[in-house]
């Protein structure tokens, strides 16, 4: 392990700008997915005819290996094959297929008692949405958020085989020259970012539903 | 070795435009479906890779599973273990156990159809690999739905003289099975996702031979690297629906009609 | 699986259509439960369930009712004291076997999901040994006998209601036909229309089975018409009256039994004491189709009894509404305000057929609905008064 530390402290400048790359990586697509998925998921959730069609979709999206997505896009969007935003907009892609999914849920979720004591008090569909249900899903959603968020830095790793530059091509330096140091240092760098942002996720629903720490848990 | 292909395309990457149009003539060739290094053969391995490690996590997570969600005595390890993993990167964890492990192993003889000459020494963390992506979902969904049998139900199997192991096995077993099969679909389709990566390793084959052997090395050939690594994908893919097809048919088969299909709203609202 | 001994005589037993009547006697012997944590759930109970007989455990949450009755069936185990099944103490049995010999029923049912309602029934025969089908044949008539169609019996729970449920329950409790039956507020979680038919169904199945059968409930409505014996417990777990229905409403022991049994425990206690020989007048009566101006001549007090051609009462007539009519008696013109009381029923029924009576007097009827003779209340007051004194006050 010291070795790791050694060849960590010998080539820092290049692993913290790899660190910087891959925290781009599975910040933004993160943020855009959930973006693009509270509206996906709202319809799922709203009209009964489109929740199957989205859900599916969703599914098969998951299953496809990010491999193939970060092949298939340059060829989809027109980029080139080690650009970065290939691997950002495959792992939007995940987001989305999993949020739209939790999304949908969360909002089907929510007590239909509850949703008639709004409406009864004369809340429009779009104030109960904004201020009823989306509120008490937050805690499903982020739920769903922080499976997507780990998820995605696992998957990040993968793209360095293709050659993008991250932290996941410490993994490579480490396969060609036999050398462990590297790849205990990729593994470590990327459990501490997977960590740190399912902490903050965690942090942000608690910050976002007071209500529930009211109750002791 | 095959990280080398890494580099080659850092040198040359650019300059040849990805061709999605000839996917469909070169996935209808006859002639890279058959062959020794054929679709069929890399097909084949797929299958093999996934099957061997689900079946090997199903043998390790299920009777933990189950043990914890009857006894409720360490679902707090349980719950942390499976978080835990699923912050590792499979593609470093591999590559680690590949540095780590193969070098120490000897064995270089086939075994029957499963494992051919020489591939062991790859195939060990490969599968450690994919075991260890497939444990948390079988885990953490076993003993779930163990631990949401109403307790009602529970009370009344030992009120009529169950012993414990008749309560696990008659009734919190048959009553977590649903909740049990989604964890089990949904580990088998990230390793099928996953084995792909296999084919970066020495003498293993797999969907991913297709992509990481055929494919990327003549990437700056439109007509050859490209379709064969997209084509090889759309398989994978193709693998992973039929795989998920048959499995919610088992389901179908296994699960009592008289419990509801768990849906994605139950296993997410308890976390 | 290992061999148990008296499997063989059991799964007769299991699959017998000849009901067995038992001879099982429950004894609790100073049983104390604490938990670790300090808490005193049950408190130097003494008791005796006897055979045959309901033996009811009530009082407020917190008591110590369901942890007295779960220790019968050695779900817990008590900290202190012996509990004896006949002469033998029940610390010294399997507790998979010793339940497997008494039927357990709980509030929620607690029906396995998987199973459909025919193996449900049949649990405990193929615990036991029996074979699926001798189970199945036995769960059919089990079925029947709890009052449910045999359709039901390929439905899963989730397709009954709660009634059917619980009556799926019992069923599942005696399937086995153990001589001890441990019910735990087995009719709490239904409506209460459901509930009454339960109780009386109940009632009805103990008269032909007469099972040993401890019985917890929080309502003491419940304990006074299901209990041969009531025990009352209090917060604590300490025993506070052990007595017959009668005698609890009777002959409270302190303020709170007095309390817990409630402030119309005295018009309550009515329904123990059978109506006997009330003096019964003979009423005039008219029958539906009889001409009405016939109807004031035979009013007694302005209010005429109508009976159809069985002799059945259908209601009152008003003479004031009759008499200065032509036509005839016809239902529409009856008041239906008064309750009917039966000739076996108690004083508490023939005090409320008097005083739900338009005409103030109470109808009693034969067992088969035929106009016996009517009831003021004042007369049931009388017969109240000379109950009294014949049961002397003071104990």
């Amino acid at each position: 392990m010291s070795h790791a530390w050694q060849y960590f402290t010998n080539n820092q400048s290049q692993i913290l700008t790899w660190l910087r790359t891959t925290a781009w990586l599975a910040v933004v697509p993160l943020a855009v997915g959930l973006a693009l998925s509270l509206p996906a998921g709202w319809v799922a959730s709203r009209y009964r005819w489109s929740y199957p069609p989205i859900i599916t979709v969703g599914g098969l999206l998951y299953t496809i290996p990010s491999i193939v997505l970060f092949l298939a896009l340059p060829g989809i969007i027109g980029t080139k094959i080690l650009d970065p935003l290939n691997v950002a907009v495959a792992l939007t892609v995940y987001c989305v297929a999993l949020l739209a999914r939790v999304v949908a849920d969360g909002l089907r979720a929510v007590d239909a008692d509850i949703l008639n004591a709004g409406s009864a008090m004369g809340y429009t569909g779009r104030q109960l949405l904004l201020s009823v249900q989306l509120p008490l899903a937050i805690p499903v959603i982020g739920a769903g958020l922080r499976v997507a968020a780990v998820s995605n830095v696992s998957l990040i790793a993968v793209a360095s085989t293709l050659g993008v530059s991250q932290l996941g091509s410490l993994f490579t330096i480490g396969n060609t020259t036999g050398d462990t140091a590297p790849i205990w240092v990729g593994l470590v760098m990327f459990v501490l970012l997977a960590l740190v942002l399912d902490g903050l996720i965690l942090a942000g629903v608690r910050l976002m539903t007071p209500w529930r720490r009211a109750v002791g848990r | 070795m095959a990280a080398g292909g890494g580099a080659l395309i850092i040198a040359s990457a650019g300059s040849g435009l990805p061709s999605v149009g000839l996917v469909p003539r070169w996935l209808t060739t006859a002639s890279h479906w058959t062959g020794r290094h054929g679709l069929l053969v890399s097909l084949r391995e797929h299958v093999i890779y996934t099957v061997v490690a689900v079946l090997i996590a199903m043998i390790i997570a299920i009777p933990i599973g189950l043990v914890v969600g009857h006894t409720g005595k360490g679902s707090f390890a349980v719950a942390g273990f499976a978080n835990a993993i699923r912050a590792v990167p499979a593609f470093g964890l591999m590559i680690l156990l590949y540095v780590l492990v193969s070098p120490k192993i000897h064995f270089h003889g086939s075994i029957g159809w499963l494992v051919p000459r020489g591939a062991f020494a790859s195939l060990v963390p490969v599968e450690a690999m994919l075991v260890v992506l497939a444990v948390p979902p079988i885990l953490t969904n076993t003993y779930a739905g163990v631990r949401d049998t109403d307790p009602a139900v529970t009370d009344a199997a030992r009120g009529m003289g169950m012993r414990p192991r008749q309560v696990v096995m008659r009734v919190e077993l048959p009553i977590a099975l649903p909740l049990m099969l989604a964890g089990i679909r949904s580990a088998v389709l990230q390793v099928i996702a996953t084995a792909t990566i296999a084919g970066f390793l020495p003498f293993l084959g797999g969907l991913g031979y297709q992509i990481f052997i055929n494919g990327l090395p003549q990437i700056n050939d439109p007509n050859v690297g490209y379709p064969a690594m997209l084509g090889a994908a759309l398989v994978v893919a193709a693998l992973a629906g039929v795989a998920d097809l048959v499995l919610l048919g088992v389901e179908r088969l296994i699960v009592s009609p008289g419990l509801a299909r768990p849906t994605a709203r139950t296993r997410l609202l308890r976390p | 699986m290992d061999h148990i001994p008296g499997t063989a005589s059991r799964r007769i037993r299991a699959n017998a259509v000849v009901v067995r009547r038992s001879d099982f006697v429950i004894r609790f012997d100073s049983v104390t439960k604490q938990y670790p944590d300090g808490t005193v759930a049950v408190d130097g109970l003494t008791l005796e369930a006897d055979t045959g007989k309901i033996t009811v455990l009530v009082g407020p949450s917190g008591c110590g009712k369901t942890t007295s009755l779960r220790m019968i069936n050695r779900m817990i185990d008590p900290t202190k004291g012996r509990i004896w099944l006949d002469d033998r103490d029940i610390a010294t049995m399997r507790p998979d076997q010793l339940r497997r010999g008494m039927g357990y029923v709980i509030q929620q049912a607690g029906l396995f999901p998987h199973r459909t309602v025919i193996d449900n029934i049949g649990t405990v025969p193929v615990l036991l040994g029996a074979t699926r089908r001798a189970a199945r044949r036995r769960a059919l008539k089990l079925l029947d006998q709890v009052g449910l169609p045999a359709n039901l019996a390929g439905r899963y729970p989730a397709q009954l209601s709660g009634g059917q449920q619980q009556r799926v329950g019992v069923a599942r409790a005696l399937a086995a036909n153990p001589p001890v039956m441990l019910m735990d507020e087995p009719f709490s979680a239904v409506d209460p229309v459901v509930r009454v038919q339960l109780q009386d169904e109940f009632l009805r199945l103990q008269g032909e089975l007469g099972k040993t059968i401890v019985f917890v409930t929080h309502d003491i409505d419940e304990a006074v018409k299901l209990g041969d014996q009531v025990a009352v417990l209090r917060v604590g777990g300490r025993l506070a009256q052990l007595a017959t229905p009668r005698e609890l409403l009777a002959h409270p022991s302190d303020s709170f039994v007095a309390g817990f049994v409630g402030r119309d425990r005295g018009y309550r206690a009515l329904g123990f004491t059978p109506a006997g020989e009330l003096p019964l007048r003979g009423e005039t009566v008219v029958r539906l189709g009889d001409r009405l101006d016939s109807v004031a001549a035979r009013a007694t007090e302005g209010w005429v009894l109508v009976l159809d051609e069985h002799d059945q009462p259908q209601g009152w007539l008003a003479a004031s509404a009759a008499s200065d009519q032509g036509g005839a008696v016809t239902p529409e013109m009856l008041n239906l305000g008064g309750t009917l009381a039966m000739e076996s029923s108690s004083l508490r029924e023939a005090l409320d057929a008097a005083l739900s009576s338009p005409s103030g007097r109470g109808v009693i009827v034969r067992d088969d609905g035929r106009l016996i003779g009517t009831v003021t209340a004042s007369q049931v007051l009388t017969r109240i008064e000379q109950e009294r004194s014949a049961v002397p006050l003071a104990r």
